[in-house]
């Protein structure tokens, strides 16, 4: 009789698991990962994208508006980035809760100082954000900013469970210090390489690393690599060249490896959110990775 | 809860002596009842005001230790990164979100009119028009009211008038699920019908809708949508409205209530990374009154008709998305289909155009037809900015019951067909041209070989696109 009702209680707590406290759901696997070193099993995270995607070209897909109708948080990037699809997701799905201005609304490149703000905005220059380039994730130090101020936010969500955030938030803070400590000493000798870009993704990265972004792959930021701006930007890297072609793991192989042949510069590709590459499975990784491959490529 | 509840109870016992006016001794009774009960309830509040306070003192202490460090970081973050001043708002910050849609098209087809044989005309200007046409200009404007609702307005410039495609306002904080519209809207009934012609991947409307609606289906009322709290994408949704388009009429319009309803259901989800899919099934209910439609009777001359009637319509529709990893950007491939069943019922009127050598007499009498039709297309991106479609619909007239007008005009079951081949090319997400080949026997009997060229044109902020 006993053993009848502890196996059905312990049934009762497998088949009901303990409710997390925040349904998260992040735009971009970043800050999918992010929230997770913030919150840990206190909230349920899911991540909108992968590193196998634009985030600038994603659909509003039905599972994405069952995701964002049942989200506590959601955790952006912002700063246009995702302005094709998120307003689509935030105002089609039924919830109060994530609209712009809500507190379950998260922007992280509102916590931080944007680069490349345009001075001009005219679409002749490509799909150029308003507001800056909205890609900062790849700055462990505006990482550590976003991720003080997302700790914030949850402890203002879950006000019942804010010294966990707090404590958590103290944790990877330190851990994160460290971290940077220590990529800053290995990336010491990136200081002033200069490279090619695909896209302007990775203008934070080269900011932190002191490296120096002489072209980019694409014509105008958002415009698709043309065979004669790749050949101009051949010619021009005569003049002034670079030691290597960077990309994001969602983006073309075709034209960097192009450039690459011609060029005779390796083409390095970079995992530029987590999940892009194997071992970059979180926010450590991420940077683990993007160094190594990174130094691999600048002996 | 339970507190307002018994605080509501006794306002009510309060309230209830006036109307009721009981013995004094019962209403001392009640007094020391709610006397009782509202000391309680003072209790109760001081004790839960007591573990707020303590909740927000813990909160504050948290709230500061973070502070604390966010300030550390900042700084860090200031010392290396060369600080950008903050960013303004975006420009349009407290504007409407402006965009404008140029849209116009060089056609090579036969010309005149060219109705679906065996459908009462839905009454739209279906692009007829040969050789160089603007077909479409859009003004579109949007933004948020308040915190409560959106607005969004469509202007259609056409050459001697301004449509008013859509004008409504949205509900944005109602949570749990549901979304309300109101206005004129774009019914959500079917797959396509939300679309505006410029987001179409074709550069002319399918058969089947160009059979229902004209266009698409316009609703001047009000709809409710509820999407359901699980992992599968599920939406129900209704809309009641005026109902003077077609396939309702304006006089069916012109009444107190609902000229038509609608109601719809969707189902979608993801399969794998690569795939997503959503299928829906719709119903529309008009009741026309007086409406006028033009026809070609038995002796081949132009007929008017009049309908009055009930108009009912069942939609079914799928779409299935695949783009290697779910990114689009490079190769995608989108396959849509959907079927319709509409019968009418009610009475047709044709008007005498015997003078004419017409074949009617002015006769009215009971009209009953059930006609049904499919399309299907597919439309692949195999590079960035270049695309090839193909599409085909057919329809069924089937066969209509005239009883007196069956000597005027034809009741056969005619099956309009069209099948269409295009490709485009979108130098950016911002503008697209296109190419496209029609083989149009919507014309039963007179087949029409059709070319478009077509450009479109968007200016202004990035729209968000609809799956
Ligand atoms: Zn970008």
């Amino acid at each position: 009789m006993r053993t009848a009702f502890a196996f059905m209680v312990l049934a009762l707590l497998l088949a009901a698991p303990a409710q997390a406290a925040l349904r998260v759901l992040a735009c971009e696997p970043e800050w999918a990962a992010l929230t997770r070193e913030l919150a840990g099993e206190l909230a349920e995270v899911d991540s909108a994208t992968t590193a196998l995607q634009d985030p600038h070209r994603i659909e509003a897909r039905p599972s994405l508006l069952a995701k964002a109708r049942r989200a506590d948080l959601l955790v952006c990037t912002g700063a246009e980035l995702e302005a094709g699809w998120l307003p689509l997701l935030q105002r089609e799905a039924g919830n109060g809760r994530i609209q712009p201005g809500q507190p379950g609304y998260f922007e992280a490149s509102a916590q931080v100082p944007l680069l490349e703000r345009p001075t001009q905005l005219d679409r002749a220059q490509g799909d150029v954000h308003a507001a800056g380039n909205p890609h900062v994730q790849l700055d462990p130090r505006r990482m550590a900013t976003i991720a003080a101020a997302l700790a914030t936010r949850l402890s203002q969500l879950d006000p019942a469970h804010a010294a966990r955030y707090a404590e958590r938030n103290t944790d990877f803070q330190a851990r994160w210090q460290a971290a940077i400590t220590r990529w800053e000493g290995q990336g010491a000798r990136l200081k002033g390489v200069p490279v090619v870009v695909h896209h302007r993704s990775f203008s934070y990265l080269a900011d932190w690393l002191g490296l120096v972004v002489v072209g980019d792959l694409e014509p105008k930021p958002g415009v698709e690599p043309s065979a004669a701006h790749l050949a101009e930007l051949l010619g021009s890297l005569h003049a002034r060249p670079a030691r290597m072609i960077l990309r994001a793991a969602y983006q073309s192989a075709q034209p960097s490896a192009w450039l690459s042949q011609k060029a005779g510069i390796p083409a390095v590709e970079l995992p530029y959110t987590v999940g892009g590459a194997p071992g970059s499975d979180d926010l450590f990784g991420l940077f683990e990775v993007t160094l190594a491959r990174l130094l691999a490529a600048a002996p | 809860m339970s507190t307002r509840n018994t605080f509501i109870v006794a306002l009510c016992a309060l309230a209830t002596p006036a109307l009721a006016a009981p013995q004094p001794q019962e209403l001392d009774a009640i007094r020391a009842e709610f006397e009782q009960k509202f000391q309680a309830l003072q209790a109760d509040y001081e004790a839960r005001l007591k573990a707020l306070e303590g909740r927000v003192q813990a909160a504050e202490t948290q709230a500061g230790a973070a502070q604390a460090t966010a300030q550390t970081a900042a700084a860090t973050a200031e010392q290396t990164a060369q600080a950008a001043p903050p960013p303004p708002p975006p420009s349009s910050a407290f504007n409407p979100d402006i965009s404008l849609i140029l849209q116009g098209a060089y056609n090579d087809r036969a010309g005149g009119e060219r109705p679906i044989s065996g459908f009462l005309p839905a009454g739209a200007h279906a692009h007829a028009e040969r050789g160089f046409t603007l077909d479409h200009t859009e003004l579109v404007m949007s933004a948020n009211i308040d915190p409560y609702l959106r607005g969004y307005l469509n202007l259609a410039f056409l050459d001697d008038e301004v449509e008013v495609e859509e004008a409504w306002f949205q509900s944005l904080q109602l949570g749990h699920g549901l979304t309300v519209k109101g206005g004129r809207f774009r019914s959500g009934i079917g797959y396509q019908n939300e679309k505006h012609p410029h987001a179409w991947d074709f550069a002319d409307n399918n058969l089947v809708y160009e059979a229902l609606f004209g266009e698409g289906l316009l609703q001047d009322g009000v709809q409710v949508r509820w999407l359901a709290p699980t992992e599968l994408f599920f939406e129900l949704g209704a809309e009641v409205a005026k109902g003077q388009f077609f396939p309702g009429s304006d006089a069916g319009g012109d009444q107190n209530g609902a000229g038509s309803w609608a109601a719809f259901a969707h189902l979608g989800g993801d399969v794998g990374a690569s795939h997503s899919w959503r299928t829906g099934l719709s119903y529309l209910k008009a009741r026309p009154r007086e409406r006028e439609g033009w026809v070609d009777d038995l002796n081949d001359a132009e007929a008017l008709t009049r309908f009055s009637g009930d108009s009912r319509t069942w939609l079914a529709d799928a779409v299935w998305k695949w783009a290697p990893n779910g990114n689009p950007r490079e190769r995608n491939l989108t396959l849509a289909a959907e079927y319709f069943q509409r019968d009418e019922d009610g009475d047709l009127t044709c008007i005498d155009n015997s003078l004419d050598g017409g074949a009617c007499l002015g006769l009215t009498d009971r009209y009953a037809s059930d006609q049904s039709g499919w399309y299907a297309q597919a439309v692949y991106q195999f590079m960035p900015r270049w695309r090839v479609g193909t599409r085909y619909g057919r329809l069924s007239s089937g066969d209509a019951e005239l009883g007196l007008n069956a000597a005027s005009l034809e009741a056969a079951d005619l099956n309009p067909e069209r099948w269409s081949l295009m490709t485009d090319f979108s130098p950016s997400e911002f503008s697209r041209f296109r190419l496209q080949f029609n083989r149009d026997e919507a014309l039963v009997g007179e087949p029409d070989d059709q070319v478009i060229l077509q450009y479109i044109m968007s200016l202004g902020p990035h729209g968000a696109h609809r799956f």
